[in-house]
């Protein structure tokens, strides 16, 4: 107790600083901000494990219900040799998919963007892909396709590609007008217009799109593999989480989900990560307020 | 603090003399798709080393006229000629202009020096070879120590001095400004005329500088083409012939008063002709 309260004052002092309009001292003594930032999010992971094998451990919850922490970790330990090649073909569909959505993206929205009649052209299709659920057309994909891995590919590459692809044609329309007009001014070609204006000046919304679509690309990756639920040397960690729940091996489905959790936050931290990278000198939503 | 100005009388005198104008409008119409006349017939021409204002009411065309004169547009009807300039395939001069639009326009995700690089680079120009050509316009509207700042990181009237660098660079003859210094505070606005006045007065340009207010044009002017709405035309046609000292001197003279006072009732009579009454 006494030492939240400590805490509280370290957190509050930073604010007196501010208002007091002499020269500020250094921090007052205490946890920095940065270790807390880290330390607080990360100590609240860890309670709620710890309180997730106290709750099985004291009501004694059979572990084909709810296994324990340790029963997921020893799974994962156990069963790595499994668990491991799925985890790599999950990877290696969601990063391909998302490639490729990064490449067809962007390519076909400055293909949209030069002209309205190639944009009028194409928008009926743009706008039937978008609205079906693609999982609906899975089992037509794993029909076409030559074999599974390509059907979920083409299914998470589906998925991934409107985001981007809206968002980048939203990027591309929303460039200041008197900047164009300046770059008329100056006679820049069409294609200087693209490469030094309108690609970085669209630069936030195609981070939008690659946030959104490296998250869908995994989940359509996974559900795409739901439907076409096939077993064999190339399946990746869907059908090994619902392998395990024919088996009624729960600690193992756990250990999966567990693996799928932490793919996800990977690509969300690495596609922040790059967001902030290529953001952090100009743009508004990289940029820590300071006033 | 005073900057001693001389307009450069004698250059404006010779220039009136020998120099054949910079640009010319000739019976300059346009007309907007959605029907609206802008400009109707308007005949104006600039000679070199002219500070020429274009005031007027709201609305009377000023900012579309400096858009054609910069070939953002072309008119409906009537010809733009450059007497004095080679022309290049799109009938303007190469590299002859430069513009400052009303708001600073820059690209922030470059630095200060980037935005003043851009002209260059869309010609071609290797950075390398420019840099010094670069951080000597930037060292003309003293930002040499802010060249890899970004925009975001500077006051609004160092991105309009940012803005006033790059339409620089290219060493152009003509420099058109519309209200640059409109949404700026007044004290920073009394600094930037002066900057722009001794620059016009150091390097012999001619400028085109498009502005609401009579102070600002009586201030700065060589010559002031008062413009009425409703169509948008030259109303009256003011040259202040006088080699007047632009200072804070200057300001308060009786001259300045005069010259604002007659400023003003032309503007009065371009409002009342025109109809462009602003109400508030
Ligand atoms: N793109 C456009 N389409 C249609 N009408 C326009 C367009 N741009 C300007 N106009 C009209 O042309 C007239 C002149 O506009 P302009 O912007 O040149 O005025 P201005 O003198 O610069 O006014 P202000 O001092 O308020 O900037 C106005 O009546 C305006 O409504
Ligand atoms: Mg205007």
């Amino acid at each position: 107790m006494a030492d939240a309260v400590d805490r509280d004052l370290a957190a509050a002092a930073p604010l007196a600083d501010d208002a007091a309009p002499a020269p500020v001292p250094a921090r007052p003594s205490g946890v920095p901000d940065k270790v807390l930032r880290i330390v607080v999010p990360l100590g609240m992971f860890c309670l709620a494990i710890l309180a997730w094998h106290l709750y099985v451990t004291i009501n004694e919850v059979p572990h084909y219900i709810l296994p324990s922490p340790v029963l997921v970790a020893q799974a994962l330990w156990n069963d790595w040799g499994t668990l491991a090649p799925a985890l790599f073909v999950t990877i290696k569909i969601t990063f391909t998919a998302l490639f490729l959505a990064l490449v067809g993206g962007v390519g076909l929205a400055i293909l949209l963007v030069q002209s309205r009649w190639i944009e009028l052209a194409l928008f009926p299709f743009a706008v039937i892909l978008q609205v079906t659920p693609i999982v609906a057309i899975a089992p037509l994909l794993l029909i076409y396709a030559s074999d599974t891995q390509t059907a979920l590919l083409i299914c998470a590459f589906l998925v991934a590609f409107f985001p981007i692809l809206s968002n980048m044609v939203q990027g591309l329309k929303s460039v200041d007008h008197n900047l164009i007009n300046l770059f008329e001014l100056y006679g820049a070609s069409r294609w200087q217009t693209l490469i030094h204006l309108k690609i970085p000046a669209s630069l936030p919304y195609f981070m939008a799109g690659l946030r959104i679509g490296g998250g869908l690309a995994l989940i359509a990756a996974v559900v795409a593999e739901f439907a076409a639920g096939s077993a064999g040397a190339g399946s990746g960690l869907a059908f090994r989480l619902l392998e395990s729940q024919y088996r009624l091996n729960i600690p193992r489905l756990f250990a999966a989900l567990v693996l799928l959790t932490a793919t996800g936050v990977a690509i969300f931290a690495l596609t922040s990560f790059i967001s902030w990278l290529s953001l952090r000198r100009w743009h508004e939503s990289a940029i820590r307020r300071e006033n | 603090m005073s900057l001693a100005l001389k307009t450069p009388s004698e250059q404006v005198a010779t220039g009136r003399a020998a120099a054949r104008p910079v640009v010319a409008l000739t019976n300059v119409s346009k007309v907007f798709s959605n029907g609206t006349m802008a400009l109707s017939n308007m005949t104006m021409s600039v000679r070199p080393g002219e500070f020429v204002s274009l005031l007027g009411p709201s609305g009377c065309g000023k900012s579309t006229a400096l858009r054609i004169i910069a070939g953002l547009g072309a008119p409906s009807s009537g010809t733009i000629d450059w007497p004095s300039s080679q022309i290049d395939s799109r009938g303007l001069p190469e590299g002859d202009v430069g513009f400052v639009f009303q708001e600073p326009t820059l690209m922030p995700w470059q630095t200060v020096f980037g935005n003043v690089y851009l002209p260059l680079k869309l010609r071609g120009k290797p950075k390398n070879a420019v840099k010094d050509q670069i951080m000597e316009t930037l060292a003309l509207v003293g930002l040499q120590d802010f060249a890899d700042a970004y925009p975001r990181e500077l006051s609004g009237g160092m991105k309009m001095r940012v803005s006033i660098a790059r339409a620089l660079v290219t060493k152009p003859k003509l420099l058109l400004m519309d209200e640059p210094f409109a949404a700026l505070d007044e004290i920073t606005r009394q600094k930037l005329n002066d900057d722009v006045l001794k620059l016009w007065a150091q390097s012999g340009l001619t400028v085109i500088f498009v502005t609401h207010s009579v102070f600002e044009s009586a201030y700065l002017s060589s010559r002031i083409v008062v413009m009425k709405a409703r169509p948008g035309q030259v109303f009256a046609d003011i040259a202040l012939d006088p080699p007047l000292q632009r200072d804070d001197h200057f300001r308060t003279s009786e001259t300045y008063r005069a010259i604002c006072a007659e400023v003003s009732d032309a503007l009065q009579a371009a409002i009342v002709k025109g109809g462009g009454v602003h109400h508030g």
